[in-house]
């Protein structure tokens, strides 16, 4: 049932982000590109965001680096459970570990105590990975055939993705003082100098304030607990039968 | 049809990739500093962040210079974060925020930008 939310969340947003890089100038061509290769909602609309702005490659690179080096906390919290598994495979399942795919498979195997690729590969492709490409394609092919898309509100996608994107990611009072000041220093900065030069100002100075930031009354547990939940092995200790499907 | 932003595509996906991969293939990956940790789950909401507000409130003219812009814009985002606080689904905020800003467009409480 929660591949069943995701894939419907996927197919709806992913038609979205093609009617977005649409507006601003992208072919289905390159908005796939986008979604087979980088296959990370937020990015790609940043990078709708950053190819409007004028932006520099180098900076969309380096903004994107930025924004996916979350996934570095997807991929080491799997990891425990994934260790037995070939290089080879674990490089495949790599390139399809989203934010969508982590949340379920994480559950999962906590659940079940082991890993279960066959989940895996439901949550990351079947319910993420397909829908939102084709949705992607669908989304670029008929966004060309609105006229005028700001009469029909169609310019606030953008902005409110990346807006409901940040509170999805606000668990804490540290989060929520990160995502407060990088829109402050953001604005500040794009007012003084350039919007880019602000969103990479807000982007590194924003994470710098919410870490001096005491946490609040339900950030107190170990960061690795919150981040990763319990490991397979200290289930193993706490519990002799866990592991055991 | 265009092609021109397939090699960017694929430099994203070049830095994008590591990311995912590294922890997963190199062992100990998974035992970052707990500052880093951190930092990269903060790193998130801060850059959205800096991306909504920048995109909403700043109007650039044909010089590249920044101005402060306020807008019905700002309704329609803000009501997009209520709804994603409240019912944890970012395509019902979209779909608030859309309807609102057309509704605003079309009853001429709002300008076309």
């Amino acid at each position: 049932m929660d591949s069943l939310g995701i894939l419907v969340s996927a197919s709806g947003f992913g038609f979205v982000y093609g009617l977005t890089a649409q507006a601003a100038g992208f072919s289905p061509l390159e908005a796939g590109a986008m979604s087979v290769v980088v296959f990370a909602g937020a990015s790609q609309f940043a990078a709708v965001g950053y190819v409007l702005g004028g932006f520099s490659w180098v900076g969309v690179i380096v903004l994107t680096a930025f924004l996916n080096a979350r996934h570095l906390l997807y991929g080491a919290a799997l990891a425990p459970y994934l260790t037995d598994r070939p290089r080879w495979l674990r490089a495949v399942m790599a390139h399809v570990l989203t934010d969508e795919a982590f949340a379920i498979s994480i559950a999962h195997f906590r659940r079940i105590g082991r890993a279960d690729l066959t989940g895996y590969w439901i949550a990351a492709i079947g319910s993420t990975f397909i829908p939102w490409n084709l949705a992607t394609i669908v989304g670029a092919t008929l966004g060309g055939s609105i006229p005028d898309p700001s009469r029909f509100g169609l310019d606030v996608i953008f902005p409110a993705a990346m807006g409901g994107l940040a509170v999805g990611l606000v668990t804490g009072r540290r989060e929520l003082v990160a995502a407060i000041v990088g829109a402050v220093v953001g604005v500040s900065v794009s007012l003084a100098w350039d919007p880019a030069a602000g969103v990479i100002a807000g982007g590194l100075i924003g994470p710098l304030v919410g870490i001096a930031t005491p946490p609040g009354a339900r950030d107190t547990a170990p960061e690795a607990e919150i981040l990763f939940g319990r490991r397979p092995t200290d289930d193993a200790a706490r519990d002799p039968e866990a592991g055991i499907p | 049809m265009s092609a021109v932003l397939v090699p960017l595509a694929l430099l994203m996906g070049l830095v994008t990739y590591p990311a995912r991969a590294l922890p997963l293939l190199v062992p100990g990956m998974q035992r970052l500093p707990a500052t880093v940790q951190l930092y990269l789950r903060l790193v998130g909401p801060a850059v959205l962040a800096a991306l909504a507000a920048v995109n909403v409130m700043i109007v650039l003219d044909a010089e590249r210079h920044s101005s402060f812009h306020v807008g019905a814009e700002w309704l329609a985002v803000g009501l997009c974060v209520g709804v994603v606080a409240w019912r944890k689904n970012l395509f019902l905020g979209l779909l608030a925020a859309v309807t609102l800003l057309a509704v605003a467009r079309a009853a001429g409480l709002a300008a076309l930008p």
